[in-house]
């Protein structure tokens, strides 16, 4: 028996006798622990559960133990995985800190920083929240207004943040500002840290449609941060985003069909939906075509931070005339794959036997038909990079239609 | 880290493209096809190159390395896949100098990385044993005995292999022939007795050998780092080739593309230019849309492995796969387009079309690169 193989029988044993049985049940949003300050234990068990894995360093298996986290190698993260798995052992702690910000530090951020923070995380003692989009920054993030003023030995910052995703239930922000106003866009752009406590800062839920009000906008109104709260170099914050694209791909596929959402994503959709064999989704046609897809929207999520940099380079190159085509052309694919990965149960439009997301897909997945011919066609798309782009010659124009 | 080319690397790109159009177009490659030239690329090229720091642009300055980085690598890869130039610059500065770079001790580092710096030794990584890659599926076994190591086994698809000076045999101490222990990196000079190397035609017109070892005997230093615990500085080198290989992909896809678009303007038929067709230009504006992709994958790629090593295994599949189907788009479209010519000797697009059928298989295919990024995110 290699290393691994003993590794795998000791985790299966250790699992099988501290995994509480109610915690191998499926989850539904109300049985998940997020930490942090204002974090209650939905229940004995859910605690006992957490505890048991936060003392082996578990909640953060591969981080390195001197943070708090396991140490495993990447082999034993995947066996670990592989036989929570196999009982359905819930995630003992739900955490964006986990997630998103963790990978950033241990990348990033400085050993006071790593010191400071990791650990927390681990133990679940601060929950933390990502803010990126304002109310005038959509899809153009980096024109992003929040300031962060250089006062010497700290920031001042003034500004908000909006869908602040329970903004409300945590205890620290990690969100990108300006810090230089004078420079292209994203290279005046840190990443900051900010702790919810601190005087000037707010927070109001937004309400939305369904009633339901899991988003907030994040005020800032002269809140002072230690300059030691700033990840990577200063006006460096655009390249930590980005590779945080990279954990956000990886999040997808890690909440799973635990994840409180609005709308389906194809990862979780397929945890949930399909039958999976020694960790892989059984159904190698559906696995190839959701891999495709994921692959295609990494590529494109890059794309759009290439065509921002070359801007601010002042390179020109063709990316900004493709995006719309391909962005919604991955949108309709997204939305066949969610319908061939729910199979009958994406079928339901209306009334009982489907849940509300169920039918949602359905709706959506008709919806996103007129995302190819709303704001010119796919083929009129097209047609302009054949004639903008690669300069070919055009032939009659009632006959085109272009 | 940034996904367009700062100003040394936009002058690093123009010397380099001016030097290969000058000494290496295509034509030089199929000189050496029709002469059967021996070696598989030209010396005097490679001198060149290695003048120019190609050989040593990974390495710090502190090994005689030019110290670019790989998106420096990366930029010249471009360029050499544009002309399909062949030189030992990928097999020898891409893989070689970055297994020794990864898995050597610093003693080794002293002793090689210079040698490679300043072209005086070529390498060739003898992997693969069956015809699909499986960098883990390795029978070949390297045993100590007193000072020495003996290895047993056959490689095939070794690039490089019939002319490279040492070869990095993976080779195993211990453990299943799937599993990832006892993996170990043993140099082995080409000419050491028990080699054999048969060099084999391939249809990119470029090296490749089938190598076997029987009872090859090297000092027990000739082991990169320690003995059976290569796996990891492995899988980082083949992602480190793989990124390499996308960027020559790359440059490839784009010069192919180039001479279509160019033919669409000229060809003309039913008296109007061809490229006045809706139906052809909608197969090429695809094209276009698939190269930007194919651009920031490789360029994000490039990156990660200099500045963020923990992502590269998510971001080299990314790039191979993508490059993969690009390149077999961009080469297949090629020739259609140019119709009757395309499948002619004469045109260069035969070329272009071969090299990608190689470049698909070297370091996994998509669905390795699929499987394998799936793998990663869990599902």
């Amino acid at each position: 028996m290699d290393d691994l193989e003993r590794f795998r029988a000791e985790t299966r044993e250790w699992l099988e006798a501290n995994c509480p049985q109610s915690q191998r049940l499926p989850t539904t949003p109300a049985d998940q622990y997020w930490g942090g300050r204002k974090g209650e234990f939905p229940s004995e068990d859910s605690r006992l559960w957490f505890e048991r894995m936060r003392d082996r360093g578990w909640t953060a298996p591969e981080w390195p133990e001197a943070y708090g986290g396991g140490g495993l190698t990447p082999q034993q993260g995947k066996v670990l995985k592989e036989e929570m798995k196999r009982i359905n052992a819930r995630t003992p702690l739900f955490s964006l800190g986990i997630w998103m910000l963790g990978p950033a530090l241990l990348e990033y951020g400085t050993e006071e920083q790593k010191q400071r923070h990791l650990r927390a995380i681990v133990n679940g003692e601060v929950r933390w929240f990502q803010g990126y989009s304002e109310p005038g920054s959509g899809s153009d993030l980096a024109s992003l207004q929040t300031r962060a003023e250089d006062k010497g030995d700290h920031f001042l910052v003034n500004g908000s943040k909006i869908w602040t995703t329970n903004a409300d239930k945590s205890d620290w922000i990690f969100c990108l500002v300006r810090t230089n106003p004078d420079v292209k866009k994203q290279e005046g752009i840190s990443f900051l840290l900010i702790d919810m406590n601190d005087p000037g800062v707010s927070v109001t839920p937004i309400e939305l449609i369904s009633g339901e009000s899991e988003f907030c906008q994040t005020f800032f109104d002269n809140v002072k941060v230690p300059k030691e709260n700033l990840v990577g170099p200063l006006n460096g914050g655009w390249s930590v985003a980005k590779a945080l694209l990279v954990h956000e791909r990886k999040l997808m596929a890690e909440i799973g069909s635990e994840s409180p959402r609005k709308v389906l994503s194809p990862v979780p959709a397929a945890r949930e939906y399909l039958a999976f064999r020694d960790g892989k989704i059984a159904d190698g046609q559906l696995r190839n075509d959701l891999v495709r897809y994921e692959m295609r929207m990494h590529a494109i999520g890059l794309t759009h931070f290439r065509t921002f940099e070359e801007r601010n380079a002042g390179q020109q190159s063709a990316a900004p005339l493709t995006m719309k085509y391909l962005g919604t052309e991955a949108e309709k694919e997204k939305f066949e794959l969610l319908l061939a990965i729910l199979g009958s149960r994406g079928l339901g439009w209306e009334g009982e036997g489907f849940t509300e997301e169920e039918l949602d897909t359905l709706r959506m997945w008709a919806m996103s038909k007129t995302m190819t011919i709303a704001g010119g066609t796919s083929e009129i798309q097209l047609n302009v990079i054949a004639k903008n782009v690669l300069q070919l010659p055009q032939a009659n124009q009632s006959a085109k239609g272009a | 880290m940034a996904l367009v080319f700062n100003e040394e690397q936009r002058f690093l790109q123009d010397s380099a493209r001016e030097f290969l159009n000058k000494e290496a177009p295509v034509e030089a490659l199929r000189k050496l096809r029709d002469t059967r030239d021996s070696l598989g690329y030209s010396q005097d090229l490679w001198r060149n190159m290695v003048e120019l720091g190609w050989a040593s642009i990974i390495l710090p300055e502190a090994y005689g390395g030019l110290e670019f980085g790989f998106t420096g690598l990366g930029v010249v890869m471009q360029e050499t896949g544009r002309n399909l130039v062949a030189s030992p610059l990928f097999a020898t500065a891409a893989v070689g100098a970055s297994a020794v770079l990864l898995a050597g001790s610093e003693a080794q580092k002293e002793d090689l990385l210079p040698r490679i710096a300043a072209g005086e030794l070529t390498l060739a990584l003898a992997l693969e044993e069956s015809h699909h890659h499986n960098p883990w599926q390795i029978a070949t076994r390297v045993e100590q005995q007193g000072e020495q190591l003996v290895i047993n086994g056959c490689k095939t698809f070794v690039l490089d292999g019939h002319s490279a000076d040492e070869l990095l045999v993976v080779c195993r101490t211990a453990g299943e022939a799937d599993s990832r222990d006892g993996i170990s990196l043993v140099r082995v000079p080409r000419d050491a007795a028990g080699v054999s190397v048969q060099r084999t035609v391939m249809a990119d017109s470029r090296n490749a050998a089938n190598v076997s070892f029987d009872g090859v005997s090297v000092p027990a230093s000739n082991a990169l780092g320690a003995l059976g615990e290569a796996a990891d500085a492995l899988e980082a080198t083949l992602d480190r080739g793989r990124v390499a290989l996308a960027a020559e992909m790359l440059g490839s896809a784009e010069e192919v593309f180039r001479r279509t678009v160019d033919y669409l303007k000229e060809r003309v038929q039913f008296g109007v230019p061809i490229g006045s067709f809706q139906a052809l230009q909608h197969r090429a504006a695809i094209i276009q849309t698939e190269l930007e992709l194919a651009r920031s994958v490789v360029m994000q790629a490039l990156s990660t492995v200099d500045e963020q090593p923990r992502q590269l295994p998510l971001l080299a599949s990314l790039a191979k796969a993508q490059l993969n189907e690009l390149i077999k788009l961009a080469t297949n479209e090629a020739v259609q387009m140019h119709g009757g010519i395309g499948v002619t000797d004469e045109l260069e697009i035969g070329f272009f079309l071969k090299r990608a059928r190689v470049t698909m298989q070297v370091f996994g295919d998509t669905g390795f690169h699929r499987d394998r990024y799936a793998s990663i995110c869990g599902y």
